[in-house]
């Protein structure tokens, strides 16, 4: 995958002008906020699960060598293997190993953010081996050759005609007269087609929401079911995950499971949460005759003991992208790169270089609504501004933005003139936009409003009306 | 250096720590042997007659439909009522589970029984749950020749049996029943937990039924 996030605003300019993407996401503003608004309110002890969701990712991180040592003790003794690899390409060879091994020619594959973080598809692709996605949203976007928007609604960038006409293309041996113009349609379509799907792939890869190391068990976590078929038809199971996704017991992984879900869509459980341990035992009529677990670093032994540590705890659940309101302005695409939204601000430059992805962790108007719903309570704005020093004290931002910075940290640095500046500037403004309380344009602020209005000051400054109130808090303690 | 061992060591540097390090190893034997069960919501903690009313409150709040039964005497009967009507055929599939087994089904001339996994070619399906949570009206599944996992994902319609004394207030509580199956000795390869018919919001965020797996989801809760 083309790694587009040095052009993040180049990006970010096209999501705005682009009336399908704007229409979509419109459906991410309405659906997910209320949603899980509604499952949280429901369970008294929310707020005490994500304590404890949190307290265990920290728990298993300290750890996380002595479990991950656990974890493969157990999944050997299940008869599965474990395979481990230190960075992307590392797990790329060790699949197609393992799919070479049984002369796959077709593998499906259920919904894993890792195997797109690993370009999987296209390696496999190029390797003679053809991946069938089968999660409806992964599958759409196959055909598009295009990748997920986001990390749990891959589609959610497409609208329903967008759809219809993807699958009147590929799907070009059915009657063209059949009626596509409905979701219920194109579901049925999908269904019918990846049936047959499922049952010619020699390999099945899934991706793992935990590793639980007291019992050796892989677990997803869907709801349209296809990660399972993908699993329990062909004769071979590779789990791709990546070493944080470690807990170390069953009861853990269910504490979690109680903040996942509900953040994420709103439900108290997923429809599918599926534990797997080992290759088919013996008597079992079905499911796969071996197991493979592929366990991948690519770099974030390096994020341990870091100021980015945190982040190991995201479970994905994208709560933090489905209340940014830059997310809901240009999408995940524009992000360029796999993990979109707040989470994505800060893994990014942890994974592919802070010089290539500086723009994201600048995307951010600071509001701290991710931190607020992030179920496992990262610390995503902080995290962010550390990256924004990174980038500072490494000279990677635009002289633009330095000599601005210089040229307001001089003023800041003198009050008195500082005062002065504001004094006269904010009364200008106020008066030039009183009529509408708005700027349509400005100049010097052509990037802020081409695609929305600059608020006019309204009264007096900040520094102003501080000045007031602690004169009034003076009066009041005397 | 092996991958495994780059890996682990990068790890321990990182977190300035060693592998033989005492006190580590020691407080993670005690997490694995001890298995804390953390934060229980009270929504599940009740008497056995409102914890199985609770979890058929549930299931059919996430669009499973479910039926009460007496006894395990009434189960094949059930089944055969559901299949009418939806207008499916009188076929059901269904492992070698010895509970469904013992089932009156030769009294139903007209239903035919296949026994074994799932082709893919079956309407309806038949399974006994293994467990069940009140919290969450979720159904626990194990693998193996009793109910073989491809009952539970490729018919268009599911039907599961559960006993009410199995069906659990929380999902910690569920997960023990699982972990000490088969002697305690390993997990079944596959544990299912099934919370509702399959579904998709993938296209327009509109919630669909009957993605890959079944389009219905049909409990049938033997007493309590
Ligand atoms: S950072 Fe938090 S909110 Fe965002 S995906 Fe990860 S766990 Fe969810």
């Amino acid at each position: 995958m083309q790694v587009t996030s040095p052009a993040f605003k180049q990006n970010a300019r096209g999501a705005l002008a682009d009336v399908q993407l704007q229409k979509a996401l419109g459906n991410v503003r309405a659906g997910f906020i209320d949603k899980r608004r509604k499952a949280m309110d429901a369970l008294p002890e929310f707020d005490r699960l994500r304590d404890e969701a949190k307290a265990i990712k920290d728990h298993a991180l300290a750890s996380l060598d002595l479990y991950l040592e656990a974890y493969e003790t157990k999944v050997k003794a299940s008869g599965g293997h474990v395979h481990w690899a230190a960075t992307a390409e590392d797990a790329r060879g060790i699949i197609l190993d393992i799919c070479r091994a049984v002369g796959a020619r077709t593998v499906t594959k259920g919904k894993s953010m890792i195997t797109e973080e690993i370009e999987l598809n296209d390696f496999l692709e190029g390797n003679g081996i053809r991946p069938v996605e089968t999660d409806l949203g992964e599958y759409i976007i196959q055909l598009r050759g295009e990748h997920p928007s986001h990390i749990i609604a891959p589609a959610v960038h497409l609208n329903k005609e967008q759809v219809e006409e993807d699958f009147r293309r590929v799907h070009d041996h059915l009657p063209v007269a059949r009626d596509l113009s409905e979701p219920e349609s194109l579901l049925a379509e999908a269904r019918r087609v990846l049936r047959a799907q499922y049952f010619e792939a020699d390999v099945g890869i899934t991706g793992a929401n935990f590793l639980v190391a007291e019992t050796g068990t892989s677990m997803i976590v869907t709801n349209e079911g296809n990660g399972d078929l993908t699993q329990v038809l062909p004769r071979v199971h590779v789990v791709v995950a990546s070493i944080e996704k470690i807990v170390p017991t069953l009861n853990d992984a269910a504490q979690i499971l109680r903040v996942l879900a509900r953040s994420a869509t709103g439900q108290d459980m997923s429809v599918y949460t599926t534990l797997s341990t080992g290759p088919r035992q013996e008597g079992d009529p079905d499911g796969p005759e071996e197991y493979h677990v592929v366990l991948l670093d690519n770099g974030r032994s390096s994020m341990l003991g870091t100021e980015f540590q945190d982040m190991l705890r995201c479970i994905r659940c994208g709560a933090c992208m489905n209340h940014c309101p830059v997310y809901h302005t240009v999408g995940g695409h524009a992000y360029g790169w796999v993990y979109p939204g707040p989470m994505g601000a800060v893994l990014t430059p942890s994974l592919i270089g802070v010089d290539k992805s500086g723009h994201l962790p600048n995307a951010s108007t600071f509001c701290g609504r991710c931190e607020a719903v992030c179920p496992m309570r990262i610390p995503l704005p902080r995290m962010m501004r550390h990256w924004r020093e990174r980038e500072f004290e490494r000279g990677l931002n635009p002289a633009t933005q330095r000599w601005g910075l210089g040229f307001w940290a001089f003023f800041a640095r003198r009050p008195s003139l500082y005062r002065l500046g504001a004094s006269i500037g904010i009364p200008l403004l106020s008066l030039f936009g009183r009529r509408k309380g708005s700027f349509g344009t400005l100049p010097l602020a052509g990037g802020w409003t081409k695609h929305r209005d600059l608020p006019s000051p309204q009264g007096r400054t900040f520094l102003q009306q501080w000045r007031d109130r602690d004169t009034l808090r003076q009066e009041a303690r005397t | 250096m092996s991958a495994r061992e780059a890996i682990l060591s990068r790890i321990r540097q990182s977190l300035d720590a060693t592998g033989d390090d005492g006190a580590r190893r020691a407080a993670v034997g005690r997490r694995l042997s001890e298995a804390p069960r953390g934060v229980i919501p009270a929504r599940g903690q009740l008497d056995a007659k409102a914890r199985t009313a609770l979890f058929c409150e549930q299931a059919e709040k996430i669009q499973a439909t479910v039926q009460r039964v007496k006894s395990p005497d009434a189960v094949p009967k059930a089944v055969a009522g559901y299949l009418r009507s939806k207008n499916l055929p009188a076929t059901i599939r269904m492992g070698a589970d010895e509970r469904l087994a013992s089932m009156p089904w030769s009294a139903l001339k007209s239903l035919e029984v296949r026994s074994g996994p799932s082709d893919g070619d079956d309407e309806a399906g038949l399974s006994h749950a293994t467990a069940g949570v009140a919290e969450t009206g979720t159904l626990v599944l194990t693998s193996g020749t009793a109910n073989p996992t491809t009952i539970n994902f490729l018919p268009e319609h599911h039907i599961v049996v559960i006993d009410a004394a199995d069906i659990a207030g929380d999902l910690e509580s569920a997960l023990a029943a699982v972990r000490v199956d088969r002697n305690g000795a390993t997990m079944p390869r596959t544990v299912n937990l099934i919370s509702g018919p399959s579904r998709s919001g993938d296209i327009e965020q509109k919630l669909l039924l009957g993605a890959h797996g079944p389009r219905a989801l049909h409990i049938i809760v033997v007493g309590g």
